[in-house]
């Protein structure tokens, strides 16, 4: 043993509540500092974050890149502030760290990309492209009968790239079961409401007419995340997790906010902010 | 002289790296005509149909490189193109090792017409930072080159050819080519030929025909565009005074553009450029498009007298 080996920091439900609201803080102040980056997103993804890495996720802080360690892609790697603040929740990332959050030079990019920060599996930032990675873990993973697990997140507005639907096929295709994805439903894209950029319908019936297995869940609800998670890794997959979020949940003026999608508040709303999430 | 196309090489090559258990292949419905097929054939386990999805190919291919495993992709050189966004932000920025083929390109692809005719392909993945590009000229060195990659620290582009040419090289020569060193197969000190793809075999014989009118000229297979040989390329420059770039690529950005640049930066020196000059394709047979559009010995022959007639005494 050397101590690297992945592991999950199984955590109960309650103290999963206080790291998601901790890294709320994070997350404002990450985009406070930086005047620059998109809160309303990553207030919305932190609850699944969190979820994951509370109660599943077997990863290693001595050795982020571990061959067994299980995955977790985010593909809207825009929520950048909510990944960061997750892995300083979970022990790979520093305090001072969270301070080069698109710093020059710094470990924490503007969009989560592999090689600066320990921890981060996927180079995102340009959107649609998370699965299809995720799938190409997975499939080795297959390939080599390893029992390492891949979580794909995706936004909703995401799933109006093509790519999402080409890589949703050719999971089916290939019978691919150690992959789930979770689609952060927050309503919400950059320019405006996602029904009024492109009307998605029943996002969860076009899941299942892809062969995949659908659950929807209250994705600020820790137990049901908990909950989901068990489902999907005891089912033969591949399985998608509609959670429902509020965009900016936590923050009053935030959410549920389109102009909150990519901007940073100023001194009196950050003030309100902390009070908010004190 | 034996003919063979270079997407066979290819073909030939993923059944050669089989036994390294990394490799794996993936195919875009268009196996058959890339060659990826050979090894599908024999390796069903490690080859995967990612159906009509290039960018979900290039992605899948990217997560693999991950884990290890070295991913040979393939499609039209074309329909590589659909995905550059993917290879540009999934492949090449995270730098996962992960080879692209292109077959199907230049004019040379013929009567499909001009949406199956990349003219542009070496140009956009050589402006990749991390990328290698290759087109190699016949199916020996499109096997050795492939086979090269196994054990390559860049992700790659390589571009092949649908139809046959002259062999220009014995496996042996092949075996000796080196990824991003010139390869100069004839010698000569007034002009210097740089050609790539299937116009290799088209300079050497505008050398024969140069040598005839008292014109002794260097060939040069520049099987890797990037990186490039600027060492080499100065050397020859020096040598020869002359330089012409030939390629079934566009002018802009490919061969020509690669060696106008190096010239410029290092050793300006006149160059004519043989090539596709900023238009699109057609039907017709590939004698007839490289006539068309200004790829024939004739063409190299006279854009080389251009060059020599430039060259300060």
């Amino acid at each position: 043993m050397t101590g690297a080996e992945p592991t999950c920091q199984e955590q109960t439900v309650d103290d999963l509540e206080d790291i998601a609201k901790g890294c709320r803080r994070e997350i404002v102040k990450m985009v406070k500092r930086a005047n620059a980056g998109h809160p309303g997103g990553s207030l919305s993804v932190i609850d699944l974050l969190v979820g994951l890495y509370g109660r599943t996720l077997r990863v290693s802080t001595k050795e982020p890149k571990h061959p067994d360690r299980d995955r977790v892609i985010l593909s809207k790697g825009h929520a950048s502030p909510a990944m960061y603040s997750a892995l300083h929740a979970f022990g790979f990332l520093q305090e001072t760290d969270l301070h080069t959050y698109r710093v020059y030079n710094g470990v924490c990019q503007g969009h989560v990309d592999s090689k600066w920060t320990p921890g981060i599996d996927f180079s995102g930032g340009s959107l649609g492209m998370g699965l299809s990675f995720g799938l190409g873990v997975a499939l080795s993973g297959k390939m080599d009968e390893k029992d390492h697990f891949t979580w794909v997140i995706l936004g909703d507005g995401e799933c109006q790239e093509g790519e999402i639907w080409e890589a949703a096929m050719a999971a089916v295709h290939h019978k691919v079961e150690n992959i789930t994805v979770i689609v952060d439903v927050n309503g919400i894209q950059n320019d405006n409401f996602v029904d009024q950029q492109m009307v998605m319908g029943d996002l969860g019936a076009k899941w299942s007419a892809f062969g995949w297995k659908v659950k929807d869940i209250d994705g600020h609800d820790m137990s049901e995340i908990g909950a989901a998670i068990e489902w999907s890794k005891n089912l033969v997959g591949p399985c998608v997790i509609l959670a429902r979020t509020i965009k900016g949940k936590g923050v009053s003026f935030m959410e549920n906010n389109p102009s909150f999608h990519g901007k940073a508040p100023d001194d009196d709303e950050f003030e309100l902010a902390m009070e908010e999430l004190a | 002289m034996t003919s063979a196309a270079s997407r066979d090489g290819y073909g030939s090559a993923l059944l050669e790296m089989a036994e390294d258990e990394r490799v794996v292949v993936l195919e875009a419905d268009l196996g058959k005509s890339t060659k990826s097929c050979l090894f599908r054939e024999e390796y069903p386990n490690r080859t995967f149909s990612m159906g009509i999805a290039e960018q979900n190919m290039m992605l899948v291919a990217a997560g693999m490189a991950s884990t290890g495993k070295v991913p040979f992709a393939s499609t039209f050189a074309i329909f590589t193109e659909r995905g550059f966004e993917q290879v540009r932000n999934g492949i090449a920025r995270p730098n996962l090792i992960v080879h692209l083929c292109g077959s199907h390109g230049g004019i040379h692809t013929g009567t499909d017409g001009s949406s199956a005719q990349s003219i542009e392909d070496l140009a956009i993945y050589r402006t990749l930072p991390n990328m290698t590009v290759m087109h190699p000229c016949d199916d020996l060195s499109s096997k050795a080159l492939t086979k090269a990659l196994l054990n390559h620290n860049r992700p790659s582009y390589t571009r092949t050819a649908r139809n046959k040419t002259k062999r220009i090289y014995t496996e042996e020569q092949a075996d000796s080519l080196e990824i991003g060193k010139f390869s100069i197969i004839r010698e000569g000190n007034d002009v210097a030929i740089l050609a790539c793809g299937v116009m290799v075999a088209e300079a050497m014989d505008a050398a024969e025909i140069l040598s005839n009118d008292g014109v002794d000229a260097t060939v040069v297979d520049v099987h890797t565009l990037k990186p490039y040989d600027h060492d080499c390329l100065k050397m020859i420059a020096e040598k020869c005074g002359a330089i012409v770039t030939a390629e079934d690529h566009s002018i802009i950005g490919g061969l020509g553009g690669a060696t106008s640049e190096s010239l410029a930066s290092n050793l300006p020196t006149p160059l004519e450029r043989v090539g596709v000059n900023d238009e699109f394709g057609m039907s017709g047979q590939p004698a007839e498009l490289m006539e068309h559009y200004g790829l024939t010995v004739t063409d190299i022959v006279d854009a080389a007298k251009r060059a020599v007639s430039r060259r300060t005494a």
